[in-house]
C-alpha cells in the first residue's frame, strides 16, 4: 500500500516538475529543437537538473540489492544496438517534433482539457497499446504452443 | 531567446529527477512513462496498481497545474486534428519499439550512463529537430 502511495506522489511531482519546466508547452518544446530559428535551450535545463539529481541518487543505490519497500531492483538489461532502438526512436522524435509533445506531458494534460493535448494522448496511447497487444499476444502464443507441445509428450 | 526560462526549468528537471529517484528507491521500478503506460496491457497481479496510481499522479499533478498555474498549458503552436493524432501515435509507437521515450532514455537511462539510452536521446533530438525544421522553415510553421 504505501508503495502505490509513491507510485502515485511520484506522478504527481513528476507531473508538476514538467509543467514547472516548460515541457507541458508544445511551443516550448519545439523552440528546443528549432536550432535553426529562434532557439529556446531552456528544455536542455530540464535534463540537467533531473540527470544531475537522478544520477546522484542512482549511484547511492546502485549497491542495494533491494528498493526501501523490499522490491527487487528492476533495471534495464539490454544494452545492444539494435534496429528496432534506431528506428523506434526516429519515429518517436520525429512525432515530438512534428507536436512538441512526449509522453509524460501529453498524459499530464490530458487535465488541461485542451482539446488538441486530448488528440493527441489518446492516439499516443492507442500507439503504445498497438506495440504492447502484440507483445502480449505473441508471448500468450509461445506459452500455448510451450503447452500443447507438453501435452503431445505426455500422451 | 526571449522565452529563455533557465531556473524554472533547472527547478522543475530536480522535481522531475526527485520522482524518479523515490520510484527507484522505495519501488525498485524505473519512472519510464511509456513503459508504465505499456504495462498496464496485461493485468497482472502486483504489477498493475503502481503503474495505475503513477499514471493517476500525472493527471492529478496536470489539475493541480490547471488550478495553480493554467499558463503551463499555453499549447502556442496551431497543428490540425490529423496531424496531432499522426504524431501521437507516432510517438507512442515509437517509444515502445524503442524500449523507452523521454523519461525512460533521456532521463533515467543517460543517469545510469546506458550507450543505448544515450544514442536514443540523440536520436530523439535530431529527428525531432529535422521535423522542427521541415515545419517551421518549410511549411511555414502551420500543418
Amino acid at each position: 500500500m504505501k508503495s502505490i502511495l509513491v507510485s502515485f506522489m511520484s506522478g504527481i511531482v513528476f507531473a508538476v516538475g514538467l509543467g514547472v519546466g516548460g515541457m507541458t508547452q508544445p511551443a516550448k518544446v519545439v523552440g528546443f529543437l528549432d536550432f535553426a530559428g529562434n532557439w529556446d535551450p531552456s528544455l536542455a535545463f530540464v535534463m540537467l537538473g533531473a540527470i544531475g539529481v537522478h544520477s546522484l541518487f542512482y549511484r547511492l543505490l546502485r549497491s542495494r540489492s533491494s528498493s526501501r519497500f523490499s522490491f527487487a531492483i528492476s533495471l534495464p538489461s539490454r544494452t545492444q544496438i539494435d534496429s528496432r532502438l534506431l528506428g523506434g526512436s526516429v519515429i518517436f522524435g520525429l512525432g515530438w517534433g512534428i507536436a512538441g509533445f512526449c509522453p509524460g506531458p501529453a498524459i499530464t494534460s490530458l487535465a488541461s482539457g485542451n482539446f488538441s493535448a486530448v488528440i493527441f494522448s489518446i492516439a499516443m496511447i492507442a500507439g503504445i497499446f498497438a506495440f504492447d497487444f502484440r507483445r502480449v499476444l505473441s508471448a500468450r502464443q509461445v506459452r500455448a504452443e510451450h503447452f500443447s507441445g507438453q501435452i503431445r509428450q505426455d500422451m | 531567446m526571449e522565452n529563455f526560462t533557465p531556473v524554472a526549468s533547472l527547478m522543475g528537471g530536480i522535481l522531475i529527477g526527485l520522482s524518479a529517484s523515490a520510484m527507484l528507491l522505495f519501488n525498485g521500478k524505473i519512472a519510464g512513462i511509456s513503459g508504465i503506460v505499456g504495462g498496464l496491457v496485461d493485468l497482472k497481479k502486483n504489477d498493475t496498481l503502481w503503474r495505475a496510481a503513477f499514471v493517476g499522479g500525472l493527471v492529478t499533478g496536470g489539475f493541480i497545474l490547471r488550478l495553480l498555474a493554467p499558463q503551463a498549458f499555453e499549447f502556442g503552436i496551431v497543428r490540425s486534428g490529423g496531424v496531432l493524432a499522426l504524431a501521437g501515435f507516432m510517438v507512442g509507437l515509437g517509444a515502445r519499439m524503442a524500449n523507452g521515450c523521454t523519461s525512460g532514455h533521456g532521463v533515467c537511462g543517460i543517469s545510469r550512463f546506458s550507450v543505448r539510452s544515450i544514442v536514443a536521446t540523440v536520436i530523439f533530438i535530431a529527428a525531432g529537430a529535422a521535423a522542427v525544421y521541415v515545419v517551421n522553415h518549410l511549411l511555414g510553421g502551420i500543418i
